[in-house]
C-alpha cells in the first residue's frame, strides 16, 4: 500500500541545487507529491520538504540518495506523529453573487482561513493548515468556481528539541 | 585556447586524441590501471557533450574522472552562444558533482575538491566547466592546504556491531560463498578478500566489474556468476547458505532474475554506498563501509572464533564441480574460436598484462575464457556497456603502466567506433595490441536474434569492411590476419617483443555463441549451452 512520507532536507542555498535534487527524483523515478524551499535557519541553507508517495522502501532509498548529493547536508524522514505539518494555500473563488459570497465568507470562518483580497468577481482566500484540510475546503468551494489555486506544499518541522540541522 | 596555451609550459602531460569521446575513456582508462584520478578535457559545446558517453561509462562503473569542459563567457552564458551547452545540466546524472566556477579566485578550490570527491567515497567523475573569461581572468590565488565541504560525507569504516553479526553468520555458515564486486578492486582489498576466502575456505566468484579482484587462478576461484557465468558457479551460488557481497550491487546481469537469486541463502552486504544496501536486493546484514576496512574487520573478529581448515565438505564439493569443469574439452573442430584465442593469449601474457574489452560477445568471451590473475587487469565497461570503449581504455591504461602489455580485446563492431585512437596510440607512442575477434557481425545482438528472433538478422551485418590490416597500415600501426592457431602465437610473440601498435585481424564464424548464458529475466538456473 501506498503511503505518504515527509522528508526534511536542508540543502545548500545556491544555483544549481534545485536542478541537481529534482534531476535526481526523475532519474530514480520518485513519485513526488510536493516540495517546499525556502530559507533556512541559516542564510546559507536552504530547507526542502518533500512529500513522496509510496513504499517504506521508496522513503528510504530517496533519503539515502538525497544524502548522497554532494549538495545535500542533511535529509531525514519525518514522523507525522511528531511533526508540525503545515501547507498555504490561497483560492480564487468566483463571487459575484452576494448568497456565493455569504456562503464563502462562511466557510473560512469555519475553516480559520482569511479572506486576502476581494474584487466584484473573485475572493480569495488564504488557508492554512494539513493538506487534507485544504483538499476539503477546495472541494466544498468548488461548486461556486475556482478560479485559481497556489498551494505551497506541506512544509513541517519536527515537535520538540529533536531537529534536521547541522551544528555550526 | 587560453588554457592550452599554458599548458603548453606546464609538467602535464597531454594527449592528442581525435574524439572527445575516446579522451574521457582513456582518462577512464587510465585511473582503473592505476588507482589515480584520470584527466580529460575537451572544449566548450560539441566538445562537451561528445565526452558525455565516456563520463556516463566512468559513472556507472564508479571510475575516478575529472573532467575539464570549456564553456562561453560567464555574461554569454544562457544566449545561445556559439558552441553553448549546459553541459553541468546534460551530465548532471552521469556524474558525482560538477563545478562551475564563476570567478578565476574559485578555481583552486573547484579542482581541489573535484579531485577529491571523484577519489573518495563511492569514486565517479566529476565535472569542471569553467567559463572563457574566467579561464582568461588573472588574480592572486591560493590553493587551500586541504578542502571541506560539509554535505560529502564518507563513511570508510564498519559499524562494529555488524562485522560481529556478519562474522557469527559466517564462522556458522556450512557452505559460505563469496560475491566480489567492483568496490574490492577500488579500494585495493584484493589481498584481505583472499585471506578471507581461505580461512572461510569460501568459494568466490566475482561480477563483470569484480574480475581480477581475487586471482581466478586460485583454487576457491569460480571465475563470473550471472548471465554469462560458467554453469557450474550459477549452480554452485544457490548452494551456498550464506553469500557474502562485497563492493557489488546486484544488478540484473549478475543475478538473473533477482527475486529467483538465492532465496534460500543469508545475505551480507558491504559496500560503501548506503543507497546500494537494499536498493536491488534485501539483506540480512548490511555493512555501509569501504570494502578493505570492513574486510580487514571481519577478519579480526573471525580470528577469534575460527580457524581455517584444511578442508570441508563444501570446500570438496567446489574441487569436485571445478575440476568436473575443468576436464571439460571443447573440441568444435574450428580452427580459430574465441575460447582457444584467449586462452591462449592468457598463456602467452605475463601475469600483470592489461586487458581491455570492448562490449558485446568480445567482452563477455574474454570474461569467461580469459583468467584475470591480478587486480586492476581486467578493464571492461560493465555497468554502461559502451561500445568504443575498450580501445581508448587501452591507451589510457598504457599510459598508467607503460612497461607492461596492454592487449584490447575487441570485435570488429565495437572497435570500429574508437579506432580513429590509432592516431593517437601510434603518435603519442603509447602502444597497445587490438586483438579483434572479426564476426563481421554486431555479434552479441546478432546471437540474440538468433536464440530469440528465430534467426531474424536485422542490422547487424557490418560486412566486410574494412580491412583491418590496412586501416593499421594507414595509420602507421602494424596489422596482421592470422589463420590458424600457430600464427596467432606468432603474432602475439612479435607484438609482445616489438611493442608498436598492433592490429590482430582473427575472423571466426559470425554464427558463433557466447555460451552459457542466461536469458534477460530468468533465473540462474536457466541456462543455455
Amino acid at each position: 500500500m501506498a503511503k505518504t512520507f515527509i522528508i526534511s532536507a536542508l540543502v545548500e542555498h545556491k544555483p544549481g541545487v534545485l536542478y541537481k535534487v529534482s534531476n535526481m527524483f526523475w532519474r530514480r523515478g520518485f513519485n513526488i507529491e510536493s516540495v517546499a524551499i525556502g530559507t533556512a535557519e541559516q542564510e546559507d541553507l536552504a530547507r526542502m520538504t518533500i512529500t513522496i508517495k509510496g513504499e517504506e522502501e521508496d522513503a528510504e532509498q530517496l533519503v539515502g540518495q538525497l544524502e548522497k548529493l554532494v549538495d545535500v547536508l542533511k535529509a531525514a524522514r519525518l514522523d507525522q506523529e511528531r511533526a508540525v505539518i503545515r501547507e498555504l494555500a490561497l483560492v480564487k473563488l468566483r463571487a459575484k453573487d452576494p448568497k456565493v459570497r455569504s456562503d464563502i465568507f462562511h466557510y473560512v470562518d469555519v475553516f480559520r482561513g482569511r479572506i486576502v483580497d476581494v474584487s466584484p468577481e473573485t475572493a480569495t482566500v488564504e488557508i492554512v493548515g494539513s493538506k487534507d484540510k485544504i483538499d476539503a475546503f477546495i472541494s466544498l468551494t468548488r461548486s461556486f468556481g475556482v478560479v485559481e489555486v497556489a498551494r505551497t506544499g506541506e512544509t513541517a518541522l519536527i515537535r520538540g528539541p529533536q531537529s534536521v540541522r547541522i551544528d555550526i | 585556447m587560453p588554457a592550452y596555451d599554458v599548458l603548453l609550459d606546464s609538467e602535464i602531460r597531454h594527449i592528442l586524441v581525435r574524439h572527445e569521446q575516446s579522451a574521457a575513456h582513456m582518462a577512464d582508462g587510465y585511473a582503473r590501471a592505476s588507482g589515480r584520478t584520470g584527466v580529460c578535457m575537451a572544449t566548450s559545446g560539441p566538445g562537451a557533450t561528445n565526452l558525455v558517453t565516456g563520463i556516463a561509462t566512468a559513472h556507472l562503473d564508479s571510475s575516478p574522472v575529472v573532467a575539464i569542459t570549456g564553456q562561453v563567457s560567464t555574461p554569454q552564458i544562457g544566449l545561445d552562444a556559439f558552441q553553448e551547452a549546459d553541459i553541468i545540466g546534460i551530465a548532471s546524472p552521469v556524474t558525482k558533482y560538477s563545478f562551475q566556477p564563476r570567478s578565476v579566485a574559485e578555481i583552486p578550490t573547484a579542482v581541489m575538491k573535484a579531485f577529491y570527491i571523484a577519489s573518495t567515497g563511492r569514486a565517479g567523475p566529476v565535472l569542471i566547466d569553467v567559463p572563457k573569461d574566467v579561464q582568461v581572468d588573472l588574480a592572486e590565488v591560493e590553493y587551500p592546504e586541504k578542502v571541506e565541504i560539509r554535505g560529502y560525507r564518507t563513511v570508510y569504516k564498519p559499524d562494529q556491531e555488524k562485522i560481529n553479526r556478519a562474522a557469527e553468520v559466517l564462522a556458522r555458515a556450512e557452505k559460505p560463498f563469496i560475491l566480489a564486486g567492483g568496490g574490492v578492486t577500488l579500494s585495493n582489498a584484493s589481498h584481505e578478500l583472499q585471506r578471507l576466502a581461505e580461512l572461510l575456505l569460501a568459494p568466490v566468484a566475482t561480477s563483470l566489474m569484480g574480475k581480477g579482484s581475487f586471482p581466478e587462478d586460485h583454487p576457491l576461484s569460480m571465475g563470473m556468476v550471472g548471465m554469462h557465468g560458467s554453469k557450474e558457479t550459477n549452480q554452485l551460488i544457490y548452494e551456498a547458505d550464506v553469500i557474502l557481497a562485497v563492493g557489488c550491487r546486484f544488478t540484473d546481469r549478475t543475478t538473473g532474475r533477482l527475486d529467483e537469486f538465492c532465496p534460500a541463502s543469508h545475505f551480507i552486504h558491504i559496500d560503501i554506498d548506503a543507497t546500494e544496501i537494499g536498493k536491488n536486493k534485501c539483506v540480512e546484514v548490511a555493512i555501509v563501509s569501504d570494502a578493505g576496512h570492513a574486510l580487514r574487520a571481519l577478519l579480526r573478529a573471525l580470528a577469534k572464533n575460527l580457524t581455517a581448515a584444511k578442508d570441508t565438505p563444501w570446500s570438496r564439493k567446489v574441487r569436485e564441480v571445478k575440476e568436473a569443469y575443468a576436464n571439460k574439452i571443447e573440441n568444435s573442430g574450428k580452427e580459430l574460436t574465441p575460447p582457444k584465442v584467449l586462452k591462449e593469449l592468457r598463456r602467452l601474457l605475463p601475469p600483470q598484462a592489461i586487458v581491455t574489452t570492448e562490449v558485446g560477445q568480445n567482452q563477455m568471451w574474454a570474461s569467461l575464457c580469459f583468467r584475470a590473475l591480478r587486480p586492476r587487469t581486467f578493464i571492461t565497461s560493465g555497468g554502461f556497456g559502451c561500445m568504443g570503449f575498450g580501445f581508448p581504455a587501452s591507451i589510457g591504461a598504457k599510459a598508467a603502466k607503460p612497461d607492461v602489455p596492454v592487449f584490447d580485446i575487441a570485435g570488429d563492431g565495437s572497435f570500429m567506433m574508437t579506432e580513429n585512437s590509432l592516431a593517437t596510440s601510434v603518435l603519442e607512442k603509447l602502444p597497445v595490441t587490438v586483438l579483434i575477434l572479426n564476426n563481421r557481425m554486431l555479434g552479441m545482438v546478432a546471437q540474440w536474434q538468433r536464440l530469440f528472433y528465430n534467426r531474424r538478422y536485422s542490422a547487424v551485418k557490418l560486412g566486410e569492411v574494412p580491412d583491418f590490416v590496412k586501416l593499421a597500415g594507414a595509420y602507421g600501426a602494424e596489422g596482421y590476419r592470422v589463420g590458424s592457431m600457430r600464427e596467432f602465437s606468432e603474432v602475439i610473440k612479435k607484438s609482445l617483443r616489438n611493442e608498436v601498435t598492433t592490429v590482430i585481424d582473427v575472423p571466426i564464424d559470425p554464427e558463433e555463441n557466447v555460451l552459457p548464458m542466461v536469458p534477460a529475466g530468468y533465473s540462474l538456473k536457466e541456462v543455455i549451452g
